[in-house]
């Protein structure tokens, strides 16, 4: 996984709550067996309509989503960190997060960032007040800065400090839990013979 | 999530849920997450063959392949599953997993063997998902599997491949909840009914970071089928799982199933589930309690499933919710759902009626809804599509003639798999078409694009398919 520390990029206000990834990303959209090419499935129903906002210029080019709470609920597809990071995004932002999606963000690099509701409100006024405004997202010190001027937003992000960690360093899950080998085995030979086995 | 608490000792009080956790503890350490043994992984053609590419990379291997067992489901057809299945993309995706499951020395139950079929349904089935396991899949509606006092919990494509390579997963300790459901349901009133009137309660992000504990007396006296509903739409509601304790209905259910423990071990086996109840003293993170008495047939109107009303009750105004952003998402609801608020839920008019999914779709499920199709006709201008959830559950099914009972209704008898629940195969809806469906999502474009779905119960599903408008059974004998 490639490091991340900063990102800074153009900032996509996606006004809605409750973005479930059968909205990231249909279900027919899933039949690749490769982890790229997912971003023509991207928000596919919203997409034909000219007014949704990737595909006005400049956030069409947009790499910092910032949506409303409960993104990312329901289907437990990867293929919707796929199909974001596949078009370009780095971080999403919402108050709050489906849980798998959560995680599925931070094992595949995307940086998931809760922010107080208030805060994408005020981002969601900037980004159409002044489109293509860039928001910076800091990971070590766990901030965000967009705008100049009355309208600037500057504040800080929740991520887990395990999660912050293992994206900083771009570190590789299954090596880390390989380094506990022995740990693994000895609890597996303890296992209770009458779990049952599929072989 | 409260990362960081522990428990003193064996003799704390604990909950099921954490009982379940300390049992599988790899690995504690402060400021990291458990590392959490993995019982049983199942896995299905779409969430995996980018992990299994992963494992190639690197050069691993499965490590435990006699704790992983694979199906075919999401993309299966129902029509012609005996032949080659005509998408080539699905049918590289289901061709991608037997080459993989070969390689890596998995068992794998294809389509057209007996043991094919929802990977939910075919766990419980076999008798592989047994009380206190952890079980993981690539489907978040791996919560199933806790109506059997398992920790389960659905997972994305990076972590399985994770549990292949380690059999373990880093994981947060979770919040516990108890949602204990008093007196008894009404006659008519299912298991189905009482997790969409939850789900309604407390939104769609009301279980998030929690580990829910169902109990109460309504929960007890389910079989383990109707347990199996409730627990599955868990995450509907955000939880990362939901829990029932083992009891006496949960061993008869295993008892004599293929890979249930027999002889000796057996009683090994129910000894120690026995233990795995919340103790008396317990504490919970949250609580919730609703009564039983109070729920009725339960139908959705809008695009999440907390989107629901009682089927006596009319489309809400939008512009009756309280906070802003609910209004706002009610407002695009009933514009994609083309419902005006005022409607009674009774006046809807169905296109497709769907009887089917890990939700709904085991024999009880097609017993219920044969019942009541039995003798009568769906009406005209209605589909309706009953789709077993496995295999044995479609033979069972035939065995006792609900085949016929619902061919002679002029429903349409199909073969196992996931269906219409997301439209993965050929059986969608088509843009503004209308369903009732006893699946567990009603997102927009779930099953078709620009496709309308309702959440209802089997019983519901049924009695719609007759009138060809969102009716109970109740409403039929007034015809």
């Amino acid at each position: 996984m490639q490091p991340f520390s900063t990102h800074t990029g153009i900032g996509v206000p996606l006004r809605r709550s409750n973005v479930d990834t059968d909205q990231i990303i249909p279900a027919v959209y899933l039949k690749r067996v490769t982890r790229t090419g997912f971003e023509d499935g991207l928000f596919a129903a919203w997409r034909n309509d000219p007014t949704f906002v990737l595909n006005q210029r400049p956030y069409d080019a947009g790499t910092v989503l910032v949506a409303g709470p409960d993104f990312g609920t329901g289907s437990s597809r990867e293929h919707a960190v796929w199909a974001l990071q596949n078009y370009g995004f780095r971080v999403v932002l919402s108050p709050r997060f489906g849980d798998i999606f959560r995680g599925n963000a931070g094992k595949a690099g995307l940086l998931a960032g809760q922010v107080d509701d208030k805060v994408v409100l005020r981002l969601w006024d900037l980004l159409e007040s002044e489109p293509g405004t860039t928001i910076t997202v800091d990971l070590d010190d766990r901030t965000i800065r967009a705008g100049d001027g009355p309208n600037a937003v500057e504040d800080s992000f929740d991520i887990d400090d395990y999660t912050r960690w293992r994206l900083l360093e771009g570190l590789d899950d299954i090596s880390l839990t390989l380094a506990h080998e022995t740990d693994i085995s000895t609890f597996e030979s303890r296992r209770p013979r009458w779990k049952p086995v599929t072989l | 999530m409260s990362g960081t608490r522990r428990h003193g000792g064996e003799d704390m009080s604990r909950t099921l849920a954490e009982k379940v956790w300390d049992e599988h503890v790899v690995r504690s350490t402060e400021g990291e997450p458990d590392l959490l043994y993995i019982d049983l992984h199942l896995v299905h053609e779409v969430t995996s063959p980018q992990a299994f590419d992963g494992l190639r990379l690197a050069g691993r291997k499965v490590r435990r392949p006699d704790l992983t067992v694979a199906t075919e489901d999401h993309n299966v057809p129902t029509v012609d599953w005996d032949k080659p299945i005509k998408d080539p993309v699905s049918r590289t995706q289901v061709e991608t997993l037997r080459r993989n499951t070969e390689e890596f020395g998995v068992r794998l139950h294809p389509l057209g063997d007996l043991d094919q079929g929802i990977v939910h349904i075919i766990g419980p089935q076999l008798g592989l998902t047994q009380p206190g396991m952890t079980i993981v899949c690539g489907d978040s509606h791996t919560s199933t599997h806790g109506a059997f006092g398992a920790l389960a919990f659905g997972i994305g494509t990076s972590e399985v491949e994770h549990v292949l390579a380690t059999q373990t997963l880093p994981q947060a300790r979770p919040k516990t909840m108890a949602v204990t459901v008093t007196g008894e349901l009404p006659k008519g009133v299912t298991a189905k009914d009482l997790v969409l009137t939850l789900i309604a309660h407390t939104g769609t992000g009301g279980g998030q970071g929690y580990v829910v504990e169902y109990r109460g007396p309504a929960i007890e006296a389910l079989s383990m089928e109707a347990r199996m509903t409730v627990c599955n739409m868990s995450i509907e509601w955000g939880a990362k799982a939901g829990m029932i304790a083992p009891d006496e209905t949960t061993f008869t259910y295993l008892r004599g199933r293929p890979e249930a423990p027999k002889g000796a071990d057996w009683d090994a086996a129910v000894a120690h589930w026995k233990t795995l109840v919340t103790d008396d003293d317990a504490e919970f993170d949250a609580e919730i309690e609703l009564d039983a008495r109070a729920m009725t047939p339960f139908v959705t109107w809008g695009t999440n499933p907390g989107h629901g009303v009682p089927l006596g009750g009319s489309v809400p105004d939008p512009e009756s919710f309280e906070e802003e952003r609910d209004r706002v998402s009610a407002r695009k609801a009933l514009e994609y759902m083309g419902l005006r608020a005022g409607t009674p839920m009774r006046e809807i008019a169905v296109d497709t009626v769907f009887v089917g999914s890990c939700t709904n779709g085991r024999i009880e499920d097609l017993r219920a809804a044969a019942e009541v199709v039995r003798g009568r006709k769906v009406a005209e201008g209605t589909r309706m599509l009953v789709v077993p959830g496995s295999a044995r559950v479609r033979l069972q099914a035939e065995e006792e003639g609900l085949d016929v009972v619902f061919k002679e209704a002029g429903a349409e008898w199909r073969g196992a798999g996931c269906s219409m629940c997301l439209g993965m195969n050929p059986d969608q809806l088509a843009p503004q078409e209308r369903s009732a469906s006893t699946s567990n999502r009603n997102f927009e474009g779930r099953q078709g694009k620009g496709g309308r779905t309702h959440l209802v119960s089997v019983p519901v599903a049924a009695a719609t398919a007759i009138r060809g408008t969102l009716s109970s059974p109740a409403d039929l004998e007034t015809i």
